[in-house]
């Protein structure tokens, strides 16, 4: 219940910190996405099992500011979410590459949602200058900053889940 | 027993004793021995004075140093204060310059009624250039009002929740406007792109446009007030092969820099869509 609890504070910080700071800082076109690191930090811990609810909450509240199709970011985090949760069971011995790994994925996996969808409702994005000046750029801020971010979420985790010692 | 010398001749014969000796000294036979006498008693002298002052040191300077450590310290207190209020004013002067010049805007644009605000964030999508305001519906705004600022064209207000708005950028690759060229009075749709960069498209063949020309609102479509400036053109693409050449402009809102903006609160937008015909199948 707690660590769920902890998601309203948690997200609504990263969302705060996302629109006011993140998006500000600009690599060609592309930015980074805060609330997608900090899923898939949190969705990588061995012992977290809130993930899927952190995922549909962060999803909602970037729905509730973005200008994207409200169905874009619940559908993408929860995706990502998914992929962390795979490779978690898979590499669970190196963090930091499952880090990397699902970031990158995830990235890509966002970044092609939102394409889609929005070359779908009539916004006329070009592929290529897409790939080349928003994803790409995007993908190396979020490996950039996916090592601080799961530190700190690490940390989180181990806060909220302590291991349980038998004496 | 009386003594040898009566009293007064041994006083006279001190007194002259002692004129001789002042004589002699005054006459400069005791110089070396007056010299040496001086040097001793000016060594002794400057010895016992510093001796004094070592001492006084010894017992004053350990005070000194920390009344003077405490005054340090409330000297840099003072100073990062001072830093601080040189900071905070430099912002309010920025800001005052900032507000001037949108009051100026608003006073040479009386026909309007607006209403300030800061920006607040941007879209968390890098393929949308949207920003967020920190006024909304309590303060008027309502979806659809032209946002502006001191230098021009900013957007239009797509979203609206009671304390806060989400503007769409003119340079949002799905942002589409009706603007004419000051020049040459033709008519074009100025549209955004994924890198906020922005052209004109769809003019016509046999139009000149010239680099520098001015670009502005035209009011057609009910969306955006006419004559509002949105920025230069800087290149033109004309090709002979082409329906409409096209040219890129250069905005003059600076949208990376944005801070306060002014949202134009008595300008309702026409929804034209009911006068589209859509062909019947």
């Amino acid at each position: 219940m707690l660590p769920m609890l902890f998601a309203f504070p948690v997200l609504g910080l990263a969302i705060m910190l996302q629109t006011a700071i993140v998006s500000r800082i600009n690599l060609l076109a592309g930015g980074a996405d805060l609330m997608l690191l900090i899923l898939t930090a949190w969705a990588l811990q061995e012992r977290v099992t809130t993930a899927w609810h952190w995922a549909a909450l962060a999803g909602f509240l970037t729905a509730s500011i973005s200008g994207l199709p409200w169905f874009v970011p619940v559908i993408g985090y929860l995706l990502v979410v998914a992929g962390a949760r795979l490779l978690q069971r898979r590499i669970w011995q190196a963090p930091l590459l499952a880090m990397f790994a699902v970031t990158f994925a995830g990235t890509l996996a966002m970044h092609v949602l939102s394409l889609i969808v929005l070359r779908l409702s009539g916004v006329p994005l070009p592929l290529e200058d897409s790939f080349t000046l928003i994803t790409l750029p995007s993908v190396l801020l979020n490996l950039i900053l996916a090592v601080p971010v799961h530190t700190l979420i690490r940390d989180l985790a181990e806060w909220l889940h302590p291991v349980s010692v038998e004496v | 027993m009386r003594p040898s010398f009566p009293r007064s001749l041994q006083t006279t014969i001190i007194l002259l004793v002692a004129i001789g000796l002042v004589a002699l000294a005054l006459g400069g036979y005791f110089g070396i021995l007056s010299d040496w006498f001086g040097r001793s008693v000016v060594s002794a002298q400057t010895w016992i004075s510093s001796r004094y002052v070592a001492v006084v040191d010894f017992l004053a300077v350990p005070r000194d140093v920390a009344s003077l450590r405490q005054r340090n310290a409330e000297l840099e207190a003072e100073v990062a204060q001072l830093q601080r209020q040189v900071i905070e004013l430099q912002q309010q002067v920025t800001e005052t310059e900032m507000l001037s010049a949108l009051l100026d805007f608003a006073r040479a644009n009386p026909e309007y009624t607006y209403k300030g605000a800061a920006v607040i964030g941007r879209d968390p999508s890098p393929f949308l250039r949207y920003i967020i305001i920190n006024q909304g519906s309590n303060a008027g705004i309502r979806r659809g009002m032209p946002v502006v600022t001191h230098q021009g064209l900013v957007g239009r207000v797509d979203a609206v929740i009671s304390e806060a708005a989400r503007i769409q950028l003119i340079t949002d690759p799905a942002s589409a406007i009706n603007v004419r060229l000051k020049n040459s009075e033709t008519e074009a749709i100025l549209v955004g792109s994924i890198t906020g960069d922005l052209s004109l498209d769809m003019i016509s063949q046999d139009v000149t446009v010239e680099i520098g020309d001015v670009v502005l609102t035209s009011g057609l479509g009910g969306n955006y007030p006419p004559n509002i400036v949105v920025g230069q053109v800087v290149s033109v693409r004309k090709r002979a092969y082409e329906l409409f050449q096209q040219a890129a402009i250069q905005p003059v809102v600076d949208f990376s820099r944005l801070e306060i903006v002014l949202v134009i609160t008595n300008f309702r937008p026409v929804d034209i869509a009911p006068l589209i015909t859509t062909p019947v199948p």
